[in-house]
């Protein structure tokens, strides 16, 4: 991958841009036992596959969702949250 | 020359015994199974045989031996680590390393050189006198030491580093070494089929055998196998095979590359370390600069070279050794390093009773192949962890209890 596509402002060089991990759900913290909670913390889908990632445009401070393969890192498609 | 390498040119067969037995058929069941033919399960096998008896074993690997991160590290070796723990057990590893050739009957270019990390900033400073203090502590050699010794121990280096970041001092560890990396599986693989152990090459395995909560038997692409205890020690395919157990883990799959220059003539005994502008650097006994740097940045899957990591690489080098601009790169690589969250590994037993992990081993694996070999044998052996890993069990992170080795463990943070 050397190209991202900013939902913002377009594609883009991957320099341009910071990776932020997997998107993840936080589980309820009030409520959630501390076996849940530290497998929020810690554990991660380590397994190669098509996973939802936040992506961070740099200079323009946009941060995103990519949705990219990881043993093959193509990405599918990108948007901003919450516009699946 | 000497005259008996011409029997090589002469004979029509080739006149020396293979390194390893390659049996054709796998065993319906062993005692034990390893995945992983790379220095880790093969020092595993060695140790299950020679410590524990235990050689009815069969060690799988999917590509050939020592193909993966055993083959493409940069072969440092070093017991600087910042927890006891963790000095603990690199420091016996190095005890074995000193005496494996002998040991294995086998040359592998162990060279004692000593190990320079240098700090730029004056926390880094106070990183090294941490870690000098821990080390002295646990009867290891390091010291902090000055620019001075530097020099004297590397008159080519720029100790202003292009005036971008001026070396205020380093760690000195003495017994910092190199070895001749691919040498160690083959020697390792040699002397555990010796004793038994089966050795399989271009096998995968495509599934685990559990029921009740017990491992039975493994899936492979050669057949199926019944045994009750399985050591995955696949470095970056641990996901891949705790996702067939059903295991959650931490691990996190991040590319690592490393490149080597074309030979000089011996000018840097030393290997050099910086964590500010992210390198290492040795000279092989080739005479090739072994260089590697931090981590690409984001997760894959993937051994693919960039031209990003070797021109931001060599900027650096040309920082610190100004000489070097006519000097060509010739190969750059990639390995699947399989990273935690504290810069330690995973080693011991699982949720799964008879599945045993060596893992974790991100970018400090090598160093620890024979101790971790050793260890993980008798945890094998006796259905119990070794006492030197008890700090990098699976489920510290359920106890939120780890061990941070990040400071000694990485460069680029």
């Amino acid at each position: 991958m050397k190209i991202l596509t900013c939902p913002i402002n377009g594609p883009r060089p991957i320099d341009e841009f910071a990776y932020g991990g997997e998107a993840r759900e936080m589980p309820d913290h009030q409520s959630c036992s501390d076996a849940e909670w530290a497998d929020y913390v810690f554990n991660r889908a380590g397994a190669p596959g098509t996973k939802k990632e936040w992506w961070y445009h740099v200079p323009s401070g946009t941060w995103l969702i990519a949705e990219r393969h990881t043993a093959t890192d193509q990405v599918a498609r990108t948007y901003l949250w919450g516009e699946a | 020359m000497p005259y008996r390498l011409l029997r090589f040119a002469l004979s029509k067969k080739h006149p020396e015994p293979a390194f390893f037995r390659q049996p054709e058929k796998l065993r319906p069941s062993y005692d034990a199974v390893i995945i992983g033919g790379g220095g880790h399960g093969l020092a595993a096998a060695y140790y299950l045989a020679k410590d524990h008896g235990i050689t009815n074993v069969a060690v799988l690997e999917r590509g050939y031996l020592g193909g993966g991160n055993t083959g493409r590290n940069t072969t440092i070796i070093r017991s600087n680590y910042l927890t006891p723990e963790g000095v603990a057990f690199y420091d016996a590893s190095v005890k074995i390393w000193e005496n494996l050739s002998q040991e294995l009957d086998l040359n592998l270019f162990y060279s004692n050189r000593g190990h320079f990390t240098l700090a730029h900033t004056e926390s880094a400073m106070s990183t090294m006198r941490w870690r000098a203090e821990v080390n002295k502590q646990m009867g290891v050699k390091s010291e902090v030491v000055g620019p001075d010794d530097i020099k004297h121990a590397c008159p080519e280096i720029d100790l202003s580093c292009a005036g971008h970041a001026p070396i205020l001092g380093a760690l000195y560890h003495a017994p910092g070494s190199v070895a001749r990396h691919d040498g160690v599986a083959w020697g390792y693989g040699r002397a555990a089929s010796n004793m038994g152990v089966e050795i399989f090459q271009n096998t995968e395995v495509t599934g685990l055998d559990i029921q009740n909560g017990r491992i039975v038997g493994v899936q492979t692409s050669r057949g199926n196998i019944k045994t009750g205890k399985v050591l995955s020690a696949v470095a970056g395919f641990t996901p891949r095979i705790t996702q067939m157990a059903g295991i959650r883990t931490p691990i996190v799959i991040h590319p690592l590359q490393a490149c080597v220059t074309e030979p000089m003539k011996p000018w840097l005994d030393t290997i050099l370390v910086s964590g500010s502008l992210h390198v290492y650097v040795s000279q092989s006994s080739r005479g090739e600069l072994v260089m590697g740097a931090s981590l690409d940045p984001y997760e894959l899957h993937s051994t693919r070279s960039t031209l990003d990591f070797v021109e931001g690489l060599t900027s650096h080098i040309l920082d610190m050794f100004p000489f070097l601009s006519g000097i060509k790169v010739v190969r750059q690589w990639a390995g699947m390093a399989d990273m935690t969250p504290d810069f330690a590994p995973i080693m011991g037993k699982t949720p799964v009773e008879g599945f045993y992990l060596d893992a974790g081993w991100g970018t400090w694996g090598f160093k620890a192949t024979p101790i971790s070999g050793k260890t993980m044998a008798a945890t094998l052996a006796n259905d119990r962890p070794h006492d030197l890993i008890n700090a990098f069990r699976l489920e510290r992170f359920n106890e939120f209890e780890l061990t941070g080795e990040k400071g000694a463990a990485a460069v680029g943070h």
